[in-house]
């Protein structure tokens, strides 16, 4: 090292740039990290735990039941003659655990839900997006999504003492409380969310494509159905596809509104009974340990699944779509 | 012997109080490339706009006077605007593909006009993209992507896709001004050919650009129309002094 460079190293200490840290500000500094980190994490940690322990005392019932069983059960009849049946009827002395009326409830409720949620929530975002003026539309979008944050119980009870009672004069259900009440029901829930959704993902289009529209001589209706849409299509099934999971895994509405009888059926006007609201009603009455108890939680991990798939279904949909960028 | 296709009179345009632009009165000539030119905020673009009533789609834009395409009054209450924007074509600074292919944006507009039969639309794809010289390079790869073309490409799609409907008159907002010079001299190429058969009105910022493609220009300033002639008068010649000093440099 020559003079010249002792010299320059020699400075350091008393120049305004060799300052040291203090060696509390960097403890504080890395505190403030490690806690904002911890708290990151901590989410992530709480759902992978649930998962675990959804998944632990899940697979216990394939022990203790198997997955046979959860499907259809073979019941000897009195005069000694076998027959396959799909019921739930985990209390009985003869316990029967086929899921199918369950998730033949849950879809039965969910898909006709989704169905109309889509028919009026992708309208009402189109109206938010385009058609409406932007003062009522800063009146109107924060008031549908307010709609979303009624508790489901309020929605459940209005469908369960009025709403229901107005169909049953309007439509005269085989039973008053059915499928069809409980998926008006959800559509409350569901279509302010595909609304919102909705008007997010058509607002994104940048406004240079309106105005390429409107220059080649287009109307206000050809350009949404033309090119908005079809610009937002991913946007806007992905609304679809959310409020699908809102719709299957809701339970109160469900619970209160469905008539909650386990029934096989494809009729929309018969009780049926969804998986969130079979866990929702006896998991409080369940005894800890027992088959029953644990056929639940293999409820929740069927529910899981379901959810999953469809999402990932969608996802890979969604991605070809965007790959192509043709719509 | 000049013919008249567009004339405005006594045009003033007001974004809610503030006034855009002020007592415009001027005569396109029919087959002819008017440029406006001027500084930003000038309102040469929003004039441009007035020219189709674009401007409808903004909120709180007042119009008075008159404007005038053929000898129609266009702001007369009973004019369809859907039919006026089919019959004046517009072309963007941006260039705004729709994400679709390259054969359905320059169909769109004629579908949406009723044309259905796939002979005819494939002739109109074809016919569009010679005019506007991009034929060669597009037409092995009709069914790719739109924005997969390069800057300049697309901006000649854009071009295309508004003759595809027929238009007399076609509009360019500054359609050059986000391209390197060799797209650059494809466009202005480009509007020498289409100036044969289509009235085109230019926006640019550039004024070489103006002085190489236009036969009359106009220049704007702080929404009025300061001086409007002949493109060699004005950048040869001008007879204003603001306009000598615009086209000088001195200024803007």
């Amino acid at each position: 090292m020559s003079e010249q460079e002792k010299e320059f190293y020699s400075r350091s200490k008393d120049s305004k740039y060799g300052k040291r840290i203090k060696k509390f500000t960097r403890t504080k500094e890395s505190l403030i990290k490690f806690f904002f980190a911890v708290n990151g994490v901590m989410a992530l940690i709480f759902i992978i735990l649930i998962f675990i322990f959804l998944f632990k005392e899940g697979f216990k019932a394939l022990e203790h039941i198997g997955l046979l069983d959860f499907i259809s059960t073979n019941r000897i009849g009195t005069d000694g003659s076998s027959q396959t049946v799909y019921e739930w009827y985990p209390t009985s002395t003869e316990p029967r655990y086929s899921l199918i009326p369950l998730i033949l409830g849950t879809l039965l409720t969910a898909i006709p839900a989704t169905l109309i949620s889509t028919l009026f929530g992708v309208a009402a975002g189109i109206y938010l997006s385009e058609i409406a003026n932007p003062k009522w539309k800063e009146f109107l979008k924060p008031m549908i999504e307010l709609f979303a944050g009624i508790p489901t119980v309020v929605l459940g009870f209005i469908m369960l003492v009025i709403g229901a009672s107005f169909f049953n004069d309007l439509l005269h259900p085989d039973n008053r409380l059915n499928a069809f009440v409980a998926s008006i029901g959800l559509s409350f829930v569901i279509i302010p969310v595909i609304a919102s959704l909705t008007e997010d993902a058509l607002h994104s289009i940048p406004n240079d494509l309106r105005m390429a529209s409107y220059g080649l001589g287009a109307t206000k209706w050809q350009t949404i159905s033309k090119v908005i849409l079809p610009a937002a299509f991913s946007g806007v099934s992905a609304s679809i596809i959310l409020g699908f999971g809102r719709a299957i895994g809701e339970t109160m509405i469900v619970l209160m509104a469905s008539g909650n009888a386990a029934n096989i059926t494809t009729n929309i006007f018969l009780s049926v009974r969804t998986m969130t609201a079979t866990i929702a009603a006896e998991m409080g009455e369940v005894s800890q340990g027992s088959d029953h108890y644990y056929s639940l939680f293999f409820i929740g991990i069927v529910l899981f699944t379901i959810t999953f798939i469809l999402n990932l279904i969608a996802e890979l949909i969604i991605n070809k779509m965007r790959k192509k960028n043709t719509f | 012997m000049k013919e008249i296709k567009i004339i405005t009179k006594n045009l003033s345009l007001f974004y809610g109080d503030k006034q855009a632009l002020k007592n415009i009165s001027l005569e396109i000539q029919d087959k002819k490339v008017t440029a406006f030119i001027g500084p930003s905020g000038c309102g040469k673009s929003t004039f441009l706009r007035v020219l189709n009533r674009m401007n409808d789609l903004i909120d709180n834009v007042k119009i008075e006077g008159e404007v005038s395409v053929d000898g129609v009054n266009i702001y007369d209450k009973n004019i369809d605007v859907v039919n006026l924007r089919k019959n004046i074509g517009m072309v963007f600074q941006k260039s705004n593909l729709f994400p679709k292919t390259i054969y359905e944006n320059i169909v769109y507009g004629p579908k949406i006009n009723g044309i259905k039969d796939k002979k005819t639309l494939d002739e109109i794809v074809e016919k569009t993209c010679i005019q506007s010289a991009i034929w060669n390079e597009v037409k092995d790869r009709l069914n790719d992507n739109a924005l997969s073309l390069s800057g300049g490409q697309q901006q000649r799609l854009c071009i295309a896709r508004a003759l595809a409907v027929e238009p007399e008159i076609i509009l360019m907002d500054e359609p050059a001004s986000a391209l390197d010079p060799i797209s650059t001299a494809k466009i202005e190429e480009l509007i020498h050919d289409l100036k044969q058969r289509y009235t085109i009105v230019i926006v640019t910022h550039n004024m070489q650009q103006a002085a190489r493609v236009s036969d009359m220009t106009a220049f704007f300033y702080i929404g009025e129309l300061i001086e409007f002639d002949r493109t060699t008068k004005i950048f040869t010649n001008p007879s204003i002094k603001q306009t000598e000093d615009y086209i000088t440099g001195r200024f803007g």
